[in-house]
């Protein structure tokens, strides 16, 4: 669902995508596969690593924190996350020569609320179990920085297929580190992933985890695993 | 008596930064010192009280008599810009001293997503309109005790040794999630 809808736009207006000035910073690429060497995989590297939002950028932490007691509530509001994602960069990016500046942050605004309350009726409707559960997190993608900092640092001066991609890269890296905060906190405070349970029932869990103080230990020692990868990579 | 409750239950167990993690981003990145903390958690509990208030004017009078409630998220957020707005330049007009120490934080106050999560919860919960004014009160003051302590406690940093791998980030998470424990110790008395 979310990566279709996209697509036609990219189509109708690909032919402005390249040579076209970037405002982001490539490395050259390594040799390799040709794909790559593409640009739009440097940016989608760049989106879903460096630029990581929960490791690379910290942005975003109150959803992160939030929802990722349980891997299903944080599968759902991922997906929300880069389908809206996705969406705004789109629109943003295709309607970026015709945005006065002045009142860009309140366009974005508009966009991004029109997004939300779409996907919020959305899971009402499909998931409603979820969408109770995740309460008023879906709403606060509105104020979620992620977003607003996609738009304003590459959408606004990129085209469509190239910030669609970053929109993309940067979903997914949000995906991953949601993922991997709920499957730490689910395993160990209630013994289970997706629901089902792993560690034997006479083996007794650490609550700690599902209640709001286990959020912030999670988080913690996820940014100091992620920083001891990244230092070990930059070593070789 | 139900008041009251609010009141204490969203200072101290339901505190919106270390139970529901609302306002996280400037959470972390603006307590650094302890005077900034202070005039950003001001701005917050002043403009959370307003918002919330006109929210639920907004919401009661208008979204629900004509059924636009599915327009509520919308209209919230743009209240809240509205408001911020009409705040700012009021006071750069009549209390310019004032808008020197905290005026600079209200630009952000729009995005700051506690302020957004407290007009969610009011409308999730049913309030009263005394109880909405209560609860974003308490609530506001709630996030200003929590982003100051969180200020102090990074201060004492310098004289440790954390883990370099933690970066500024990982162990302020840390220290939220100590904090976060102390003050779930509460929620034996009332809880939301």
């Amino acid at each position: 669902m979310s990566t279709n809808i996209p697509k036609d736009i990219t189509d109708t207006s690909g032919g402005q995508a390249e040579n076209n000035k970037s405002s982001v910073e490539l490395k050259t690429p390594k040799p390799g596969y040709k794909l790559f060497k593409t640009k739009s995989w440097q940016v989608f590297i760049e989106g879903l690593w460096h630029n990581n939002p929960i490791f690379g950028m910290v942005l975003g932490l109150c959803s992160t924190l939030a929802v990722t007691n349980l891997m299903k509530n944080a599968l759902v509001m991922s997906l929300a996350v880069t389908a809206v994602l996705i969406l705004n960069s789109a629109i943003i990016s295709v309607m970026r020569s015709v945005i006065p500046e002045r009142v860009r942050m309140i366009t974005y605004m508009l966009v991004i609320s029109t997004l939300v309350i779409t996907v919020d009726k959305f899971l009402k409707i499909f998931v409603p179990d979820i969408s109770s559960a995740l309460g008023p997190y879906v709403a606060l993608i509105i104020t979620n920085c992620i977003l607003m900092g996609r738009a304003e640092a590459f959408a606004i001066n990129n085209p469509v297929k190239i910030s669609v991609v970053d929109a993309f890269g940067v979903g997914l890296g949000y995906t991953f580190s949601l993922m991997s905060i709920a499957l730490f906190r689910e395993l160990l405070g209630f013994g289970s992933i997706f629901g089902y349970r792993i560690i034997p029932e006479n083996i007794s869990t650490l609550s700690l985890f599902s209640i709001p103080p286990g959020a912030f230990f999670a988080l913690g020692v996820f940014i100091l695993v992620i920083n001891a990868v990244k230092k070990e990579t930059a070593k070789k | 008596m139900r008041v009251a409750l609010i009141l204490f239950a969203s200072i101290l167990t339901s505190n919106i930064a270390l139970t529901y993690f609302l306002g996280m981003c400037p959470f972390v990145t603006m307590s650094k010192n302890i005077e900034v903390a202070i005039g950003m958690g001001l701005a917050v509990t002043f403009v959370m009280t307003v918002t919330a208030t006109v929210n639920w004017i907004i919401n009661t009078y208008i979204l629900i008599p004509y059924h636009l409630d599915f327009l509520q998220f919308l209209v919230f957020i743009i209240t809240i810009a509205t408001i911020v707005q009409i705040i700012e330049i009021a006071i750069d007009r009549f209390l310019p001293a004032l808008y020197h120490s905290f005026g600079i934080f209200l630009p952000l106050i729009t995005v700051n997503c506690a302020i957004l999560g407290i007009s969610l919860f009011m409308v999730l919960r049913n309030y009263s309109f005394r109880e909405t004014i209560f609860y974003s009160f308490g609530s506001g003051v709630g996030w200003l005790l929590a982003i100051v302590t969180i200020g102090g406690l990074r201060k004492r940093l310098i004289f440790s040794d954390p883990p370099e791998n933690f970066g500024k980030a990982g162990i302020t998470a840390i220290l939220a999630g100590i904090m976060a424990l102390a003050f779930i110790g509460f929620t034996g008395v009332a809880s939301l």
